[in-house]
């Protein structure tokens, strides 16, 4: 397989500015790597707000003017300098903003979409718009049409990398899962696709593989089954819950132990369940597993820390239930059963 | 019905060529929990809006427990009313909006402790339970994360004398962690003090956590 797109030890920080003098750096990703292969849909999953989007601007070379970036990053191999950008940007090089800003708001949206009006057609129709919307102006969308029109506006032109950044928020179920499948035959045709997303089910459902995003690093690179496939185990190692937090939002969880208590292996009652996860490796994928409603809606305590204020260890020790006097020392990502994770204790 | 948020017969549109809720009706008994559900641009953020007294319905009413919670001040010939019962101008709407981007709901220029205060100053206890660290509070709101930034938004809405809470994707921009921590703390505090929700959801999941009741909204 031909890698389309390598981000190596990436990094991203603002400069901040304290008064007149004093420059502060605010480092936002560090250490982050990710490559996308032809044919392969690769997404990073992590909240909002911590950085993702970042990185996808990054890539596209649109990032403000403070913002300093350290690391590599590839396109076929090739340093991506200003020149190539330009010229891939668009064309082969694909990309779904986040935000609804990014289209003009003086154009009609079929003419922002593209001007092939028989692809304008399949387009609108493929994303159940009605004709009619070609000539309406962004302010005139609803949230969903907006988002659709974004998704048809980055695929027009068969791009060989597309790098959608939160594409599914405010679409139905329905919808969502409709893009999510034309980006998958997008990859099964050829390209590349690099979803960036804070859905982890969409994630799981749809991509390859999963890179982890947690504090502005990648904390493990599993495939996508390893979210799935189990022999029944708990991920965290432990048979069974303590009975905290199951199947109900209205036990006592909030103050369960920050390993995940209590997310049990019986079903409970929400349908579906997306396996054990216990391919997983680093433990805030176990907690984001834990977490999903359909698992065990566990709200493992604590937040990500901030971006100013980043502990000097492993990102995650403050709310990790294996931190050992090892994780003062921040982990280097390592192989592990077919993926990579930065954890010193991970197994 | 006692205590319950009612909209009847509810039409809006944003402009006079399209209705967006045509003749909508629904019900939440007080302390029920409701996943409002549907598909996208039916009217489902509408609906909230109206509910809440941010928009002003073309024709139908809100009621809180039988009493209309919204109007036109027949008085003082002024505009929409948002929120005209007992003691309205010195207690918050006893019907709270929050929204799906939290950064959109807050003053960027106002460090955070200053936006929680705005309507009242919320106990130790709601700020622990949503997990809301006191540092934060001397952060502006671009220094927080979606997920920090929404459980401001949650503990601002839960003034004293408010009765319903309509959340629209409060979780959808967030983490699945953040998002069980943030339902999992706003359902024990209406559950304890007895207060409605409804909450629109794409999730299926989700919705099947958080409420006891779904509606289906129709396009
Ligand atoms: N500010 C606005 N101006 C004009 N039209 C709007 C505005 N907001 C929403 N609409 C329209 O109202 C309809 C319902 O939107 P919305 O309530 O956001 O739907 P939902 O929340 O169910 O996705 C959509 O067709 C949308 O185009
Ligand atoms: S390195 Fe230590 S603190 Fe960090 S995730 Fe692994 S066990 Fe936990
Ligand atoms: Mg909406």
């Amino acid at each position: 397989m031909n890698n389309i797109l390598e981000v190596k030890d990436f990094s991203l920080a603002f400069a901040m500015y304290d008064g007149v003098f004093h420059r502060r750096m605010l480092n936002v990703i560090t250490n982050l790597n990710i490559t996308v292969g032809e044919g392969e849909m690769v997404a990073v999953a992590g909240s909002s707000g911590s950085g993702k989007s970042l990185l996808a601007h990054g890539i596209m070379g649109i990032l403000p003017q403070n913002a300093v970036t350290g690391g590599s990053v590839l396109w076929r191999g090739q340093p991506m300098t200003p020149k190539l950008l330009k010229k891939i940007r668009g064309r082969a090089l694909a990309f779904v903003p986040q935000s609804v800003t990014y289209l003009d708001p003086l154009i009609r949206v079929g003419r922002q979409i593209t001007r092939d009006k028989g692809k304008l057609g399949e387009l609108i129709s493929r994303y159940h718009l009605k004709p009619e919307v070609a000539r309406l102006y962004p302010h005139e969308l609803s949230g969903g049409m907006t988002r659709r029109i974004m998704i048809c506006a980055a695929l027009a032109g068969s791009p060989e990398l597309v790098v959608a950044d939160e594409p599914t928020p405010g679409l139905s179920r329905h919808l969502a899962e409709h893009a999510m499948k034309h980006f998958r035959e997008m990859a099964d045709a050829g390209a590349g696709v690099l979803l960036v997303t804070h859905d982890i089910e969409l994630a799981i459902r749809f991509a390859d593989r999963i890179a982890v995003f947690y504090g502005g690093t990648t904390v493990e690179t599993a495939d996508a089954a390893d979210f799935v496939n189990g022999d029944g185990r708990y991920p965290n190692g432990r048979d069974g819950g303590d009975g905290a937090g199951v199947g109900q939002v209205t036990g006592d969880s909030q103050d369960a132990g920050g390993d995940g208590a209590g997310a049990g292996s019986e079903p409970d009652g929400t349908g579906r369940r997306q396996g054990d996860g216990v391919g997983l490796r680093h433990p805030y994928s176990k907690a984001l597993w834990a977490a999903m409603p359909q698992n065990g809606f566990v709200p493992t305590p604590g937040v990500q820390p901030y971006a100013g204020d980043l502990p000097a260890g492993c990102l995650y020790a403050p709310r990790c239930p294996m931190r050992t006097q090892a994780c003062d020392v921040a982990p280097e990502p390592r192989p592990l059963r077919g993926g990579v994770v930065s954890c010193h204790h991970a197994v | 019905m006692m205590g319950a948020l009612e909209a009847k017969n509810i039409s809006f549109g944003y402009d006079r060529k399209r209705k967006v809720l045509d003749d909508v009706s629904i019900s939440v008994g007080a302390g029920e929990r409701v996943a409002l559900v549907g598909p996208s641009g039916c009217g489902k953020s509408t609906l909230c809006k109206v509910l809440a007294g941010h928009l002003e319905p073309w024709s139908g009413e809100v009621t809180l427990d039988g009493e209309a919670l919204f109007g036109r001040d027949a008085g003082q010939g002024t505009g929409f009313e948002p929120w005209r019962g007992p003691g309205h101008g010195h207690r918050p709407c006893p019907v709270q909006l929050i929204y799906q981007h939290p950064e959109k709901a807050v003053n960027p220029r106002r460090k955070l402790g200053k936006t929680l205060t705005e309507a009242y100053v919320p106990g130790e206890d709601v700020l622990r339970a949503l997990g809301i660290e006191p540092a934060w509070s001397n952060r502006y709101p671009a220094e927080l994360s979606g997920g920090e930034l929404q459980r401001f938004c949650i503990a601002r809405a839960l003034a004293p004398g408010v009765e319903f809470i309509v959340a629209d994707e409060i979780s959808t921009m967030l983490d699945v962690v953040t998002q069980a921590q943030i339902w999992q703390a706003l359902i024990r505090i209406c559950e304890v003090r007895h207060i409605g929700l409804v909450a629109v959801t794409h999730s299926p999941e989700l919705a099947a956590r958080i409420s006891t009741r779904v509606v289906e909204l129709l396009a």
